[in-house]
């Protein structure tokens, strides 16, 4: 089937996708929009977290047809995005990343928590984060990185 | 400048948050090819034959190999090449590669390997360590199911003169790496030879196997680290690396394989599961007189690093006290289970579930306080190991469990452990603390002859000095492109540095594993860094007309700082005026001092140095539904010197983490050979609600012959935090465990799992 789906604010027209495709394999394999990862494909890790009409999902569970008339973003579309930008940098500078490969998929979550609920408690925090998995960092640091985030949003 | 000792920000971090870090999963190259697995379904089986003609008339489908079409040594393996790359006459474990495909799409692929009809008539698997080592059991391997036994003797156990004997056997479950990155990749053909692009945590020694298997000169093969999403020991061994290249070299087409989740959990080495039986005695005070200690690991179907892993096991079964009486064996058979081989604490940490928890029992049965029990036997400086090894330097041990004893009272109030399914009200909650504290070795042992090199260029850029270098070591996350421009800066002055990709055309670095890179390859860029220096003193010389040979020996110091050369703290030269249009360069490698292979009776000087951590667990148990929650996990860890503390700190919290998987939920379960969980719905990683609050303490006691003095950093929390979580667990639920993971039915009344 021919889809047009409309990502990170620029409408694409993608030709041939199978009905069983999932909105990751055409981000990634179509879109050449990587930053997306595939950990599980079962929806556990949220390594594949993008915003849909501005909720995260696991878009390895979206079928890319269920995508068709939303707003997709993923995080090369957050690139200027000022929420976003502020857990970028306090995810580095905590030491929140090592492999990395989870990183998007929590630069996603998080950005999309704190536009929701900037003032988020630790544990509303941690709650909101438990669908992304991190085997690198113990999480200690991930935790550390959104509170300097929600200080920095919030001068 | 962001030299040594300051945490400086990973150099890849940014390209990392907007996910724009090219991992193995996202390489692509034009007109590439997609390849995929075909894999036993047997434990173990005769092959009868293997028809790819459907497979090869496929749709989209260029080539499929066999083992026929292995042009080298079909085997592989990091100690003992006993793996088929492809198997040829026998599978031995469920999901043993058979035959690749590659097609034009990956989905393709998939179809096309599902045509390739294999005809095998089963065998019996041997299906555990006992089975495989039955009088009567049929031979895995031309040499038997035996890979190794270790004997470790010192003294003459006796149980004369102990007040207290306390005895148990412990079992630990196989864990999986679970890195969040799959095996990936992709390999092209290239004039004469081919290149490799994946993940690896040792290149070189990647290279080196690929040339048996292609028999093709190391040369002919460049191996070019790409982005890794994770390691922990499943990097070390090849997977899918073989294939390519073979598909590669068969098609004319660079051709990429990315492993699904489940493929991956069959597709690398896991933690070996382990039964571990001891025997302590002690006086009425505590005293240790004597640890007897059998272990059991299953290595699976093929070796792997089974051999250093189960020496590891042995020499660190007592854990890190005095005791002058032991008596350790140690043994790993192969059975037709999937393959162990490397994670993080390789040995130690089966090792560490046991000795803790008799430690623990040890303490009960004398009416000690467990922390008190372990700093009367704590090794201290110059006290013999096992092995017979001395503990040199300063010992961390007495001054990690300190404190950890000092540490604050745990406030937070009882955690109910269900989460928000809120099975319970929280009426059988109890809380629980528990310590464990635990050492391996760093670097590699046994008489290994190991080494890194490094590659050091500067140059003049805009008027400003810069640095490179380049060395093959594998950045899997740990953060080693950080330490090494931050060695540099410390050692030249220069503030802008590039780590250049790792690839084969320099020096082996060794592997990214055993807590080493820090040490080796830090070492090999320190030691280019300074032979760069003495090139830039020589030309101060020549360029200004000082002496600086003789102001060095008449005790000035000269020193790089800032871009510029300086002696006693007065500027003389800009670096710009030293470094030559084309740069200067040097290469340096570094070797640490030689260790021993075990003698008679296991004896020796097997390990290079020493690393230790502890740690304290706060654990709420909900004794009605067996549910465990950790509400605080606090970890002491001596690193020498920390580089890079914030790095050191996620070494710490990361491997933390592991731990508590290990200790509660994390286990691959085997049946009859067969992986039941191979999937993150099924197979239990921590999440951010089940890892607690952490404190981290770093010690630097440093290590006088290592560079800097660092110490390993890599391993050591992952080896303590499974024993203290399992400790405080079993302080709450007032009950002797004797396995982790910890199933709620080992807390409960409740009936077993059948």
């Amino acid at each position: 089937m021919r889809l047009e789906l409309d990502v990170n604010g620029q409408v694409h027209t993608v030709e041939d996708v199978a009905v069983w495709e999932s909105l990751l394999t055409v981000l990634r394999d179509r879109l050449a929009l990587y930053g997306s990862k595939n950990a599980c494909e079962q929806g556990e890790c949220g390594s594949c977290s993008v915003l849909v009409d501005g909720e995260v999902v696991c878009s390895c569970l979206v079928l890319a047809g269920q995508a068709e008339g939303r707003s997709v973003v993923t995080v090369e579309g957050l690139d200027a995005d000022p929420i976003a930008t502020e857990v970028r940098c306090a995810l580095v500078a905590a030491g929140g990343v090592q492999c990395g490969f989870c990183t998007p998929g929590f630069v996603v979550t998080a950005t999309g928590l704190l536009r929701d609920q900037p003032c988020a408690s630790e544990p509303a925090v941690r709650e909101a984060l438990a669908g992304n998995l991190c085997r690198c960092t113990g999480y200690s640091k991930i935790v550390e990185a959104i509170a300097r985030a929600q200080a920095e949003l919030g001068r | 400048m962001t030299g040594i000792g300051s945490s400086a920000p990973r150099p890849d971090g940014d390209a990392k948050v907007r996910g724009r870090f090219p991992f193995s999963s996202d390489l692509c190259v034009p007109g590439m090819l997609w390849g995929h697995t075909v894999r036993s379904p047997h434990a173990y089986a005769r092959i009868q034959s293997v028809d790819v003609t459907r497979a090869r008339a496929a749709e989209g489908v260029r080539v499929v190999l066999t083992a026929a079409d292995v042009p080298g040594r079909n085997g592989f393996g990091l100690v003992v090449d006993d793996q088929p790359v492809l198997a040829s006459d026998v599978v031995r474990y469920v999901g043993e590669p058979v035959a690749v495909v590659a097609a034009a799409t990956p989905e393709q692929a998939r179809r096309a390997a599902a045509l390739v009809e294999v005809a095998y008539t089963e065998l019996e698997p041997l299906c555990s360590v006992e089975e495989a080592l039955a009088p009567d059991a049929p031979a895995l391997h031309p040499d038997g199911n035996l890979v190794r036994t270790i004997d470790i003797r010192r003294g003459a156990p006796s149980r004369h003169a102990a007040d207290v004997v306390v005895t148990g056997t412990y079992t630990v479950g196989m864990q999986d790496q679970a890195p969040l990155g799959t095996e990936s990749g992709i390999a092209m053909p290239t004039s004469g030879g081919v290149r490799l692009l994946a993940n690896s945590q040792w290149i070189h020694a990647d290279r080196n196997q690929l040339a048996a298997v292609l028999d093709l000169p190391p040369a002919a093969i460049d191996v070019t680290l790409a982005g890794v999403g994770g390691a922990f020991g499943a990097r070390e061994d090849i997977t899918l690396h073989a294939h390519l290249c073979l598909l590669a070299l068969a098609s004319g087409r660079p051709v990429k394989m990315v492993y699904s989740r489940e493929e991956s959990f069959v597709g690398h080495v896991h933690r070996h599961p382990a039964v571990l039986r001891y025997e302590h005695g002690a006086r009425a005070d505590g005293t240790l007189l004597y640890v007897r200690c059998e272990i059991d690991m299953d290595g699976g179907a093929y070796a792997s690093t089974s051999w250093a892993v189960v020496s590891n096991a042995a020499a660190f079964a007592v854990g890190p006290y005095v005791c002058d009486d032991v008596e350790i064996r140690a043994r790993v058979a192969y059975t037709n289970n999937p393959p162990c081989g490397a994670m993080r604490g390789f040995g130690a940490v089966q090792a560490a579930v046991g000795h803790e928890a008799q430690m623990d029992r040890l303490a009960d049965a004398l009416g000690i306080d467990p922390v008190e029990l372990r700093l009367r036997n704590a090794l201290d400086e110059g006290d013999l190991l096992p092995t017979g090894q001395p503990l040199r330097g300063a010992s961390p041990v007495r001054r990690i469990l300190e404190e950890l004893r000092d540490l604050p009272p745990v406030a937070a109030p009882l955690a109910v452990p269900g989460g928000t399914a809120n099975v319970t009200r929280g009426e059988g909650v109890v809380r629980g603390t528990g310590y464990g504290i635990g050492f391996k070795a760093g670097g590699m042992p046994e008489g290994i002859r190991d080494y890194a090199t490094a590659w050091v260029r500067l140059l003049r850029r805009d008027g400003e000095v810069v640095a490179q270098v380049r060395t093959a070591a594998a950045e899997i996350g740990q953060g080693l492109s950080t330490v090494v421009p931050q060695i540099v800066r410390t050692e030249l002055g220069v503030a802008d540095v590039t780590v250049l990709p790792a690839d084969t055309s320099v020096g082996s670095a060794g592997s990214s594993s055993a807590s080493r890179q820090t040490y080796m390859t830090g070492g090999a860029v320190q030691a280019a860094c300074r032979a760069l220096r003495e090139q830039l003193v020589e030309r101060a010389h020549e360029y200004h007309g000082h002496r600086f040979g003789e102001l060095l020996e008449r005790g000035h110091d000269i020193s790089l700082r800032d871009g510029m050369l300086e002696l006693d703290d007065t500027t003389l030269l800009g670096l710009d005026d030293l470094v030559p249009p084309e740069g200067l360069e040097a290469t340096r490698r570094y070797d640490h001092r030689p260790t021993t292979p075990f003698g008679a009776d296991g004896q020796g000087e097997p390990h290079v140095q020493f690393i230790f951590a502890g740690h304290r667990a706060v654990a709420d148990v909900d004794v009605e539904t067996g549910l465990t929650r950790v509400v605080q996990l606090d970890v002491v860890q001596d690193v020498g010197r920390a580089i890079n503390p914030v790095a050191v700190e996620g070494q710490m919290q990361g491997g933390t983490a592991q731990g508590v998987g290990l200790a509660l939920m994390e286990e691959i379960q085997v049946e009859r050979g067969r992986i039941r969980n191979a999937s993150f719905t099924d197979y239990l990683v921590p999440t951010i609600l089940d890892v607690p609050p952490m404190t981290t303490t770093i010690l630097e006691l440093p290590d006088p012959e290592a560079p800097y003095g660092v110490k390993g950093a890599g391993e050591p929390a992952t080896i303590s935090s499974t024993p203290a979580v399992m400790s405080a667990v079993r302080r709450a639920a007032g009950r002797d465990l004797f396995r982790v993971p910890i199933r709620p039915w080992d807390l409960t009344d409740l009936p077993t799992e059948s």
